[in-house]
């Protein structure tokens, strides 16, 4: 897969400035950002609501394969490009480790995450560094360490929890419902619970029903938290930043195929909004929205669908708690079509509450029907071919576009 | 069958309709549940007379626990404030019972009355920055933790100057101030919460280096908490990292209407704790010096760094499950031999034959919480009820977690949302 590089402002600058000096870089744009490697902050936050477009990042390369595997290192010399390349967990890591370094009461609980480094690899060396305490190896009960930090949210830390598998948090969906939701609202604002609680869910390689659930869907629900998605080693390591600073409780949901992505990201440090979606390629005909890995199969579906002649619009929608309306709107206003391709389940998933937002807010503006594209109501299966059959895959993406587009 | 509990045992028909003075002395069919005797001082048939219970019997891995002679325990002036709190836990919740019974307080409430030696004898010593959690049957702990009576009954009436805000109730008290952290409805729920309170103030001495000893936490909850899988968990995990915190059980024997002996497999559980590697205590919790004396070494412990301790406190609460359970289901005989140890009197008791007060200082305090009581009434009467505006308010601690608009402008910059009325 070829590397991508999203540049941040606008892109003349960074594309075309031959005396580059990554140390110090200035973006000319409305906001001029030093970027020395330690210290300045600045907030990827986009002020302006841009109507339809890009958000000024730069028109990426599109991703050409589906599926995420080790990245064959670009053949341009790497040195005199700005910025870092890494995988997607090495992404996470960073962002979790330069929140601790910022913030000392930032601090990781779960199964394996500290002397084994985590089981995909997302801790590994934290606790050599800061200590059992603060990168603390639980034993196997989710439901009470789950609680445990939502009490030490409450008295003062800022714990990221682990779950080893998303799935294993239905264990913690007691504490996770009714004190991570709820408390700070039945105490009357008196208490908060900064806690992120992330971790792997979607499905893997043939790793059986139980380790491929989606709980987006059974979280979806809960007043009083986020969810966020992520899907590209830039934005993993930016929502990651930006849950452990959110004083809400945060649920990150990575996905176990994307965790060895290769991406080039920017060296400076860049905090995403929780709240808003990501342009991932502008167009005219038809509104795709998506998240995590199936950001990928639609990238894939695009490729053929350019080559058919139509022009889709693709949006990760990165935020699945609340949705960034904005965005989608602009989005659903300029293509009239809307495409929805996710992973969980059809019944009663992301996608079904996004139709219905959709169909709520901007029915005027729709000139068919929303499809929506989820994953078949089964147990995954465990063989390999009945795997594939329940999960979309990019050659119904095509098809469904072209339907829509009739 | 020679088992110590059938004297309190339920029959089989519904026990809605069977009377249960007629069914007292019939000897009932086995039951599925524990056939183990309890301590011989409780529950037997032949029911001891309170003075032969002076000594509680506990019990330890390490001898933390010193037996305790009558000696007297405490001065004067710790005897009026315990005297106060328990009068004031009593008076408070007897106002409950008749604020509900006039429509002014709604849902479920579960009352304290009876079990008011726990909670003055543990949280009387703590200090203002150490936790308290408890369960749905929490204004008492509330009460004592420093909560005031006006905020309570407050938030009991669903009033917005209650210590939530009206937006808790009866089973979620939180106070930031006096670091009460809940108040949860489902059993067992609070004492994860807890284990992580505790967690902070272990990580606040070895990771951030604060100065001064570990706050202590403590967790409150019931019996038939202990047959749930987060409180062995969090038993575990508390043992393993020696966290500055008390498992204080209050058994009262009752689960709403299951007996603890139906329920548990091995109803003292107090020895549960050793299995996890901590002290197992059991104390009478009907008797306030006593719990004191058990309370003082463990919280003592905890804050020494030594680990936690799981105490069990024989109980009982006097009144039903909630102000909606008929509460038929338990034996007479079992609510008086219990009645006959009512915490209080036997405080009183205890403070006038060792000279301490007079009766004229009791009245005094009895009269003075009942002002107080009174007071926290009419404040909660006179107060405003919740308006709309604050339906959206808590929600989020960041409130841009209701999102974008398809405006473009975060949901919370909408003018109505403070207003209550946004679309979120």
């Amino acid at each position: 897969m070829a590397a991508i590089f999203q540049g941040i402002g606008t892109t003349a600058s960074l594309s075309t400035s031959n005396s580059f000096d990554s140390k110090r870089f200035q973006f000319p744009s409305r906001r001029s950002y030093l970027s020395e490697r330690k210290g300045n902050l600045f907030v990827m936050r986009s002020e302006g609501r841009i109507i339809g477009g890009s958000k000024g990042r730069g028109t990426s390369p599109l991703v050409t394969s589906a599926v995420a595997s080790k990245a064959e290192s670009s053949s341009t010399s790497t040195a005199s490009k700005p910025g870092h390349e890494l995988l997607l967990f090495e992404a996470l890591r960073e962002g979790l480790e330069e929140e601790m370094i910022r913030d000392p009461t930032v601090c990781v609980m779960g199964e394996d995450v500290g002397h084994y480094g985590g089981s995909y690899k997302v801790t590994k060396g934290l606790a050599e560094k800061y200590g059992d305490l603060r990168v603390l190896d639980t034993p196997i009960a989710e439901n009470s360490f789950t609680g445990m930090a939502i009490g030490a949210a409450m008295t003062g830390l800022r714990p990221v929890v682990e779950g080893m598998n998303m799935g294993f948090l239905l264990l913690a969906f007691n504490q996770i419902s009714n004190n991570c939701g709820m408390l700070h609202y039945t105490s009357g604002g008196q208490f908060k619970i900064p806690v992120v609680i992330r971790g792997p869910g979607g499905v893997g390689r043939q790793l059986g029903a139980e380790h491929s659930q989606r709980l987006e869907s059974y979280f979806q629900s809960i007043p009083g938290i986020q969810m966020v998605a992520c899907s590209t080693p830039y934005n993993a390591k930016g929502l990651m930043k930006a849950a452990i600073r959110s004083e809400n409780p945060v649920i990150l949901f990575e996905h176990v195929l994307l965790y060895n992505l290769k991406e080039r990201i920017p060296d400076e440090e860049y905090v995403l909004s929780l709240e808003e979606a990501e342009m991932v390629r502008p167009g005219e005909h038809v509104t795709i929205l998506t998240y995590s890995r199936m950001r990928y199969h639609v990238m894939q579906a695009a490729k053929t669908l350019v080559n058919k002649g139509y022009d889709p619009e693709v949006i990760d929608i990165r935020s699945l708690k609340p949705f960034d309306l904005y965005t989608i709107g602009n989005s659903v206003k300029k293509t009239h079509r809307v495409l929805i391709v996710e992973e969980c389940m059809r019944t009663g998933g992301i996608g079904a509450s996004l139709t219905a937002a959709i169909n709520e807010n901007f029915h005027d503006y729709l000139d068919a029907p929303i499809v929506c594209l989820s994953s078949q109501d089964v147990p995954t299966p465990y063989a390999g071919t009945l795997e594939e059959w329940t999960v979309v895959q990019p050659a119904q993406i095509v098809t469904a576009v072209e339907q829509l587009c009739r | 069958m020679s088992c110590a509990f059938s004297a309190v045992t339920m029959a089989q028909p519904n026990p809605l309709t069977t009377n249960r003075l007629s069914t007292y002395a019939i000897k009932l069919p086995p039951f599925l549940g524990s056939t183990r005797k309890l301590r011989p001082h409780s529950l037997s048939k032949s029911l001891p007379s309170p003075s032969k219970s002076l000594r509680s019997s506990t019990s330890s891995v390490s001898d933390v626990v010193k037996e305790l002679k009558s000696n007297l325990l405490i001065t004067k002036e710790e005897g009026l404030e315990l005297y106060e709190d328990m009068i004031l836990g009593r008076a408070f919740e007897d106002m409950c019972a008749q604020m509900y019974y006039r429509g002014k307080m709604f849902g479920f409430v579960h009352l304290y009355n009876g079990q008011e030696a726990v909670s003055t004898g543990f949280i009387k010593l703590l200090k203002k920055d150490d936790c308290v959690v408890s369960t749905y049957r929490d204004h008492v702990h509330a009460l004592s933790k420093g909560v005031t009576a006006r905020a309570v009954m407050s938030e009991l009436f669903g009033k917005t100057t209650g210590c939530c805000r009206g937006q808790g109730g009866s089973m979620h008290m939180f106070d930031k101030e006096h670091n009460v952290l809940g108040g949860f409805a489902f059993i067992g729920e609070g004492i994860p919460v807890a284990t992580g309170a505790a967690f902070t103030s272990l990580y606040k001495r070895n990771v951030l280096k604060e100065a001064g000893g570990n706050t202590v936490t403590l967790a409150f909850f019931g019996d038939g908490t202990c047959n749930n899988g987060q409180f062995y968990e969090c038993l575990n995990m508390a043992a393993l990292w020696k966290l500055p915190i008390v498992f204080v059980v209050e058994n009262n024997l009752w689960a709403i209407g299951m007996s603890h002996l139906r329920a548990t497999s091995d109803p003292e559980i107090w020895k549960k704790a050793p299995a996890f590697g901590m002290p197992g205590v059991h104390v009478d919790g009907m008797d306030v010096l006593k719990v004191r004396e058990v309370a003082k070494e463990s919280i003592l412990r905890a804050r020494r760094g030594e680990g936690p301790t799981l105490v069990e406190c024989e109980t009982y609460r006097f009144r039903g499950h909630s102000l909606a359970d008929p509460d038929e289901l338990r034996d007479p005989a079992e609510k008086a031999h219990y009645a006959k140890r009512d915490p209080i009197a036997a405080m009183k008791k205890y403070m006038i034959e060792n000279k301490l007060v007079n009766e004229s200082e009791l009245k005094a305090i009895e009269k003075k919480i009942d002002e107080v009581v009174e007071d926290a009434v009419e404040f909660a009467d006179e107060s405003p009820l919740p308006p709309r505006s604050q339906l959206l308010g808590n929600v989020f601690a960041d409130p841009k977690g209701f999102g974008i608009a398809p405006d473009g402008t975060y949901r919370c910059e909408d003018p109505k949302f403070t207003q209550g009325t946004a679309h979120v």
